[in-house]
């Protein structure tokens, strides 16, 4: 009875879902709402590249090799001095970037999840020896690592992500590892304990979807930072290997090239630039999205 | 803070540089290729002096073994020699860091002059047209590919305009000091650049902070003036966080050192690593990596220490 009379004014508020609510949160948000938006608009450009680009990305006009040309209705941004199509090697260039930025940084935060739940939730000797690898590998400046290693292995494409990835986790267990720590002692584990829920099914099931969201925004940030990181290595010389062409790579040979055809190293740069804003943009807007303090 | 407490830190480095040598000796060791891998295809190198070369650099005991007498020797400041110029490595190194410590300096403070004041800026003047703006600054700043922006400004300011050399560390036959100066600007430019985004967005998250609390509360109650109370009473407060992330970051301007020599050709530490790198010389590099550690594992002793320091509120024991 009661409930009939107020369940029909009520609703219209209902409480709303969680993920409705951080829809609604999100999109209030206008940098991340751009942000996401140019991350579809480049994922789009990189997928369907071999359809739009008006070139191959090794492909040469053989009649203006030599010398880079300057940017022309037929050649958007220019061409070098191979007499390869600067815009095309851009639009395939986006394809490893993104690659190595996307996967790298799931790669960093299934490990550093995996690491930081196992010591948040066993604590103890696990903990204790976890967090101490994890402190030792924090000492060690991270780009320097990764030029030593790539500069050793000259990596592929897979194991250039497997490095970035296996070198950037730290954040993420550090993270996860406190979600845990606090996690673990709420009523809803005790519950699941009780009803002799195993350790695998508590870890996973109950704890990490409410740890989630943090997951989720550190995820996003790293993928900025793979990105970054990649294009250094490249830049350096030391990342993935030309012909295949990435942004960074596409940089490290522009700048042969600063005096005689500037244009070669302005799009390159400009591309990880609103690549790495937009990620940023989006990581913010998923951090306000997910804080309930807001 | 107490004598032990320091001696308690000062000792737990040494297992933080046990892990990190034992890491660093392993990757440099198990990765497929080795230091003699330059000869390899050089005919006038003969099997038998390949050898003799493997002996003579103990290349040819069990990994274990080349740890332990590696390390042993390393914690004694014997660091070997170059593979590449035959030089001690320590040599090598010493020639290298005053330049690096001059460019990563000067990068430092340069980065605290700008990225202090716009954190204040930004805080006292929240929400205002400035405070988006500074915001929307340091998001750029933090996005930015710096070794882009390096090329980017060597082409507006050496290329186009000729106001600064595009790199090197001073011009053939003249030692002067605004010469040095010139030399200096982009590389601490670009250097400084990176921090600069981080520590300002840090400066306004923590003066916003401050400027909630009681006490700023009670100092505008009893009249003073608006001026005072951002300066005296809350601006000093609000440096002690950030003098952790100040003291923390500057290992990582010593890493970020690494392009920034490598676009200007300054022949820093940086450099001596990107050349070691191309040349294989596995002392050299382990010995820039290991001093790398170390400078972090000392900027985060410096940070807990800088903290308890300006902090009465914290005490260690």
């Amino acid at each position: 009875m009661n409930e009939a009379l107020i369940a029909a004014p009520t609703r219209k508020k209902r409480a709303e879902g969680f993920w409705p609510l951080l829809i609604r949160r999100f999109l209030k948000h206008k940098l991340a709402v751009f942000g996401l938006v140019m991350l579809l608009l480049l994922a789009l450009m990189a997928i369907l590249a071999p359809y739009i680009a008006p070139y191959t990305f090794d492909g040469q006009d053989l009649s203006i090799i030599g010398q880079p040309q300057p940017p022309s209705r037929l050649h958007l941004m220019g061409t070098d001095q191979l007499g390869r199509d600067a815009f095309t090697r851009i639009l395939y260039g986006a394809r490893i970037s993104l690659m190595v930025g996307l996967f790298s940084a799931l790669l960093a935060t299934g490990l550093g999840t995996l690491i930081g739940a196992l010591a948040g939730y066993y604590r103890g000797f696990i903990d204790a020896l976890l967090m101490r690898f994890t402190d030792v590998v924090l000492c060690i400046p991270l780009l320097p690592l990764v030029i030593v290693l790539s500069g050793i292995l000259r990596p592929s494409v897979a194991l250039l992500i497997c490095i970035v990835g296996g070198l950037s986790w730290m954040g993420t267990a550090r993270l996860v590892r406190g979600q845990f720590l606090s996690l673990r002692e709420r009523e809803f584990v005790e519950a699941s304990r009780a009803l002799g829920g195993r350790d695998n099914r508590i870890m996973f099931r109950h704890i990490l979807p409410n740890a989630v969201g943090p997951i989720i925004v550190s995820t996003t940030l790293s993928v900025g930072g793979a990105i970054m990181l990649e294009s250094a290595l490249s830049f350096l010389g030391l990342g993935v290997q030309p012909p295949t062409p990435t942004w960074g790579n596409l940089l490290n040979y522009a700048s042969q090239w600063l005096t005689g055809a500037p244009w070669l190293a302005l799009f390159p740069g400009l591309m990880i630039l609103i690549t790495v804003l937009s990620v940023n943009f989006l990581g913010d807007g998923l951090r306000d999205a997910f804080d309930p303090r807001n | 803070m107490s004598l032990s407490y320091l001696l308690k830190r000062l000792l737990g480095m040494l297992p933080l540089l046990l892990g990190v040598s034992l890491i660093l000796f392993g990757v440099l060791h198990l990765a497929p290729g080795g230091p003699l891998d330059v000869y390899a295809d050089n005919p006038s190198v003969t099997q038998e002096a390949l050898a003799q070369m493997k002996e003579a650099f103990g290349l040819n005991k069990p990994l274990p073994v080349q740890y332990v007498s590696w390390v042993w020797a390393f914690f004694q400041g014997e660091w070997g020699f170059s593979i590449r110029t035959a030089q001690p490595v320590v040599q090598e190194v010493l020639d290298r860091i005053p330049a690096t410590l001059m460019l990563s300096g000067s990068a430092f403070v340069l980065a605290l002059l700008i990225a202090i004041p716009l954190g204040v800026l930004s805080a006292t003047r929240r929400y205002s047209g400035l405070d988006y703006f500074i915001t929307l600054l340091s998001f750029l700043g933090i996005s930015m590919p710096v070794f882009w922006l390096a090329l980017m400004l060597q082409l507006l300011l050496s290329v186009q305009l000729h106001w600064l050399p595009s790199a090197g560390m001073q011009t053939i036959g003249d030692g002067s000091f605004p010469d040095l100066l010139k030399h200096l600007a982009l590389p601490t430019f670009i250097l400084a650049f990176a921090s600069v985004a981080g520590w300002s967005r840090y400066m306004r998250a923590s003066m916003v902070e401050v400027m909630n609390q009681d006490y700023v509360r009670t100092a505008r109650a009893k009249g003073v003036s608006a001026r005072r109370v951002t300066y005296a009473h809350a601006f000093r407060n609000a440096l002690i966080p950030v003098v952790t992330v100040v003291a923390l970051d500057f290992a990582s301007i010593l890493s970020g050192a690494v392009i920034t020599e490598t676009i200007f050709a300054w022949p820093g530490i940086g450099r001596l690593f990107i050349d070691s790198m191309n040349g294989r010389d596995y002392p050299v590099l382990l010995a820039i990596l290991m001093i790398g550690s170390f400078a972090l594992i000392v900027s985060n002793l410096l940070a807990d220490l800088a903290y308890a320091a300006i902090d009465p509120r914290i005490r260690y024991d």
